[in-house]
């Protein structure tokens, strides 16, 4: 099933002389069960991409398709809603409330979507759990934690409660390898179990978790891998 | 590859015959380079020659185990305690290619680097897969972390060399000066500087 589908979207900022194309005629399309990275150099297009996706940012033409709904034919609210319900986002800078505990922003998604407090805090300790993150952590203030450990709960929020669509710029930027490499394998068990995941990466190493590669160049979509086959393919072709 | 060094640290586990240290080296590595048993068999006597192994009494059905010596111990630590050097290393054909790609008229620099970067990046993500697998044992986990570190060490080589290119602004690559000389005009080259 399609989660997500990008049909001949563009964005343009400012116009004339000053206009800069981010993005140009984009076509993607996204199943349940897929993580697609986009690779692609600075200024490319790629957060560009995901906030349209992600329904942040409006095309200036084509569409963007949630779930088979147009998100322009969307009221705001209903928009907000969906944002809220069915897609996860972790951005470049991690974008946490600075006057909430990390537990607090992670519960954000669900409390907004009128979950009590009580249970909304208890999924947000697990979230946190399985990130990495201990019950600690998770009372302190975005500005008492390091800088992975913040990137860590951004995650957390994003993957709460059951998100259809999982978009991700740069997860991974202030962790080390090795807890990099967790929240990869957190998404990637996220889009087995259904979801789709949306992965912005500078690192090769990270866009080895996903099914397919987009690459980004000047706001165009220049190559796209097809998708791997099964690992049990490839263990014959090892043998 | 050394297969002499490989063959001399599996031995060093204990005695073993050849279908054994094919078999223990390709657990190891994943079969990643696949080893076949004729290989192994000269390998091995060459290193009885050098008495770096000695052959046991043949067994019950009829293999003959072979077991390391204290100079092939020697030797084995002697290979561990060496760094390899980059001049034992195959000669790497992708830089080449692309050092001849900037200098030949006509190829679209841009475009074979996509392609690789391509190429490379779907192999790290087999890797990947593969890595992803919890039965795999730690030799070939580690075999393939080093793969995965080569295949991104590629990629950010591409990367920067792209980028490098698309500054440089390429002026065309010359021809030869030797090449095709008009007899008429051609003089020593002494006289022409
Ligand atoms: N609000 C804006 N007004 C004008 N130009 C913008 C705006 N937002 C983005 N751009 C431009 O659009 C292009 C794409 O930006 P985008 O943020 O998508 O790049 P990116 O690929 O995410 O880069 P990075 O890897 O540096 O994060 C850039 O040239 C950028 O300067
Ligand atoms: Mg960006």
């Amino acid at each position: 099933m399609t989660v997500l589908h990008l049909r001949g979207v563009s964005r343009v900022h400012g116009d004339g002389e000053n206009a800069v194309h981010a993005l140009v005629n984009a076509e993607l399309s996204i199943e349940s069960g897929e993580l697609v990275a986009i690779m692609g150099p600075s200024g490319s297009g790629k957060s560009t991409l995901l906030n349209l996706a992600g329904g942040l940012d409006a095309p200036t033409s084509g569409e963007v398709i949630v779930e088979g709904t147009p998100l322009s034919t969307l009221s705001k609210k209903k928009l907000a809603a969906l944002r809220r319900r069915h897609v996860g986002y972790v951005f470049q800078d991690y974008n946490l409330v600075p006057s909430l505990t990390a537990a607090e922003n992670a519960a954000l998604p669900l409390e907004l979507d009128g979950m009590g407090v009580g249970k909304a805090r208890k999924a947000a300790l697990a979230a946190l759990e399985e990130v990495g993150l201990d019950a600690q952590i998770a009372d302190r203030f975005p500005d008492e934690v390091s800088g992975g450990q913040a990137q860590r709960t951004a995650i957390a929020r994003a993957l709460i409660g059951e998100r259809r669509l999982v978009l991700a710029d740069e997860p991974t930027g202030a962790l080390d390898s090795t807890t990099g490499e967790d929240v990869l394998k957190l998404l990637r068990k996220r889009c087995d179990q259904g979801a789709a995941g949306l992965l912005v990466t500078h690192d090769a190493r990270h866009a080895g978790w996903a099914d397919r590669v987009v690459f980004l160049r000047d706001g165009r979509i220049v190559d796209s891998s097809t998708p791997l086959e099964k690992p049990e393919s490839l263990l014959e072709g090892a043998e | 590859m050394s297969v002499k060094h490989s063959l001399l640290a599996l031995l060093e586990r204990g005695p073993a015959y050849g279908y054994q240290l094919r078999a223990a080296f390709e657990s190891a590595t994943g079969s990643t380079w696949p080893l076949n048993i004729g290989q192994v068999y000269t390998t091995l006597s060459r290193l009885e020659r050098d008495e770096m192994v000695e052959a046991l009494p043949e067994n019950e059905s009829g293999q003959r185990p072979y077991r390391i010596t204290e100079a092939g111990k020697r030797h084995l630590a002697g290979w561990f305690a060496s760094p390899v050097r980059a001049a034992d290393r195959p000669r790497d054909e992708l830089t080449i290619k692309l050092a001849l790609a900037v200098t030949t008229p006509g190829v679209d620099v841009a475009d074979v680097i996509q392609r690789q970067r391509a190429a490379t990046l779907r192999t790290l993500q087999e890797y990947t897969r593969l890595k992803a697998d919890d039965s795999a044992d730690l030799a070939w986990k580690l075999v393939l972390e080093s793969m995965i570190f080569r295949a991104e060490a590629e990629i950010r080589w591409l990367d920067h060399t792209e980028a490098v290119v698309a500054r440089a602004e390429l002026p065309a690559p010359s021809p030869f000066g030797h090449y095709e000389p008009d007899p008429e005009t051609s003089a020593p080259l002494e006289e022409k500087r």
